[in-house]
């Protein structure tokens, strides 16, 4: 039975929530957005992800109207936002640090948005308790926000900006402020209130893991400009440049020259060793520069050379990181070259197989690693 | 525990006598049966009931609370007000001139204001009389309201103002809704700074006022210069002890408040 993906990004069909023309943003001297297009689909929980600075945040208040566009356009459900202020748009955002109003109580707080919309009171009361059912904030509805624990504050910001069953809901890194355990569970939280209320989510953030587990779409920012956007396992796995591959995750980076072969490359990295091979969708000239990304999970460690494997390397182990689960050998090749080998601890840290200043040799399929222009 | 120090206890006693010495000699004296100031002749409250008789002073009194709490009131919106724009305006051209302006009359001598009141009076035409004196007050003590508003509102964090836009406030609404109420207690310190500003100033208002109304502080200080009496050294006492019990109030309500917090603060901490 075939199930359907979830993907209008790749249906022609589709009519896209949010669509930024064009987009330049400057304050002053700075261009802190520089002519960006994007379309962000319904239902969408897309991330955007990038160091501080990177123009993410002013993207997001760009879409909630408390920064205004200098060349471009946004539109939201196909309507220019450009003269719409703030409070007349159907999007809510939940701040970073939560903006909570300290003299109002947590039911209050909730009801704050539908009192403006001057909704009957019986209605906003049913409104209220569904969202303080759907946060599990019922036994704190009358506390105020300073009673509370940093993690039901979190869940008292949610509950607010999405009383108004905005069409829209930005959040602004929405887990910073919280402890990592909490973090994870509260991302699970998310998705599953994003999927029961059908709002589409537009989220900032620095974390990428956070990134990569709540996002249908990441987009990978750098200094005001969009680099990759796609699904967390195609920027994992087929990151566009060496800035992607880099910030998601650990990665090793090879430098050298491709050579056409059959159906894919070989790649000299060294004097006097045997080339690499990988096969890659994109495609090279004779001789081009380039850099092999190559994910230390996907590169084996053995001690004798695998007979099986595409590419294989000799090297010696400088360092090992042991994290409990997995560890990770920092294994030195003879030019000189660090390359990171993640294994499994399967068996017991006593019977591990290698240590330190051991030789050993580090092997990848042709399909591992990703090929990618200078 | 720490030891006991000659040292620190007669730097302390030596503060307090120079703080407090004048001021209770002036409630000493104002329980004293003699008319004349400086000699003892035993305790009594005659002047306490004198000056319930004495209509000039009670005038004064009543003419100081209207004008206090009127101007207090106006300089407490117009500084507020000021206070928001040079906060929350963003750059525009001369904010640092502004700035400035408003508070150079913090550090004007109080002759020079009272002087170019007077002549602004005059020069328009304005009858000298309680009206003119609230308009004075208003003017220097809305300095010190701004001030003390202003640097709440540094402190305020913009994204809740932002956050009542996001739900649906007109920019006034969310003046009202959620900065306001938030800044409140520093509205209220600097109407009860312009409000103590002006019951006790005695320049600006000798300058502003007319025949048709005079404040206590002129009030007493004419009377001064007719020699000491103690029916002043009782009205000063009322004033000192209304003075205290305000102050006292105050900080036990903060105290409390702020205890209160930390309590909540802790509970919420440990339910966490």
């Amino acid at each position: 039975m075939a199930q359907t993906v979830f993907a209008p990004w790749d249906d022609p069909q589709a009519k896209p929530l949010i669509q930024f023309r064009n987009v330049t943003k400057r304050f002053g001297e700075f261009t802190a957005i520089e002519n960006l297009t994007q379309d962000i689909y319904e239902r969408e929980f897309f991330s955007l992800l990038g160091p501080s600075g990177c123009g993410k945040t002013t993207l997001m208040r760009m879409l909630a109207g408390f920064e205004n566009v200098t060349e471009g356009q946004i539109l939201i459900a196909g309507q220019d936002m450009a003269n719409v202020p703030p409070n007349k748009r159907a999007v809510n955002m939940m701040f970073q640090s939560y903006a909570l109003f300290p003299h109002l109580s947590v039911w209050e707080n909730i009801a704050f948005g539908l009192k403006r919309e001057g909704k009957p009171k019986a209605e906003i009361d049913a409104r209220v308790d569904e969202m303080l059912r759907l946060t599990r904030l019922v036994k704190f509805a009358k506390r105020k926000p300073h009673q509370i624990s940093g993690g039901q504050r979190q869940r008292v910001a949610l509950a607010r900006s999405l009383a108004k069953a905005p069409k829209l809901l930005l959040l602004d890194e929405p887990l910073g402020a919280l402890d990592k355990k909490l973090r994870q569970d509260t991302q699970f939280e998310l998705m599953d209130i994003q999927e029961k209320t059908g709002t589409t989510f537009v989220i900032v953030t620095h974390d990428q893991e956070e990134a990569m587990t709540v996002s249908s779409r990441v987009a990978v920012m750098d200094e005001g400009r969009i680099i990759q956007v796609a699904t967390p396992a195609q920027i994992y796995e087929a990151p566009n440049c060496v800035y992607v591959a880099d910030f998601i995750g650990e990665v090793n980076i090879i430098d050298g020259v491709a050579t056409s072969d059959g159906d894919g490359y070989r790649i000299a990295w060294a004097e006097g060793q045997e080339p690499f091979f990988a096969k890659t969708p994109n495609s090279f000239s004779e001789g081009q520069r380039c850099h092999i990304a190559i994910r230390p999970e996907k590169v084996a460690i053995s001690a004798e050379r695998p007979d099986d494997m595409a590419n294989a390397v000799e090297g010696q182990i400088i360092d090992i990181a042991y994290l409990g689960n997995i560890s990770t050998y920092h294994v030195k090749l003879t030019n000189g070259q660090m390359i990171k080998a993640q294994a499994a601890n399967t068996r017991r840290l006593s019977r591990r197989s290698f240590t330190w200043e051991d030789r050993v040799w580090l092997s990848w399929t042709d399909t591992a690693a990703v090929v990618l222009e200078s | 525990m720490r030891r006991f120090s000659w040292f620190n206890a007669t730097s302390l006693t030596l503060g307090f006598a120079f703080l407090y010495l004048p001021m209770i000699i002036l409630i000493i004296y104002s329980f004293n049966s003699s008319r004349l100031v400086t000699v003892w002749a035993g305790f009594s409250t005659q002047w306490y009931g004198a000056l319930l008789q004495n209509e000039s002073f009670l005038d004064a009194a009543w003419v100081t609370v209207q004008v206090a709490v009127a101007s207090s009131t106006i300089a407490t919106v117009l500084g507020t007000m000021g206070a928001y724009v040079l906060v929350r305006g963003g750059r525009f051209m001369g904010r640092t001139v502004f700035s400035g302006m408003i508070y150079a009359p913090l550090v004007m001598p109080e002759v020079i204001t009272g002087l170019s009141l007077l002549l602004l009076f005059i020069g328009i035409g304005l009858d000298r009389g309680i009206f003119t004196i609230v308009l004075a007050h208003t003017t220097f003590s809305m300095c010190f309201v701004s001030v003390v508003v202003s640097s709440r509102l540094v402190s305020f964090d913009k994204s809740l103002e932002e956050a009542a836009l996001d739900l649906g406030c007109t920019p006034f609404d969310a003046f009202r809704l959620v900065t306001l109420p938030i800044i409140a207690p520093a509205v209220i310190s600097g109407w009860l700074l312009a409000f103590t500003l002006s019951l006790d100033d005695l320049v600006i208002a000798s300058f502003t006022a007319g025949p048709s109304a005079t404040t206590l502080p002129i009030r007493i200080f004419s009377a001064v210069r007719l020699g000491v009496s103690p029916e002043i050294n009782a009205l000063s006492t009322i004033m000192i002890a209304i003075v205290t019990i305000g102050v006292i109030t105050a900080s036990i309500i903060t105290k409390r408040n702020s205890l209160a917090q930390q309590r909540d603060e802790q509970a919420a901490a440990r339910t966490a």
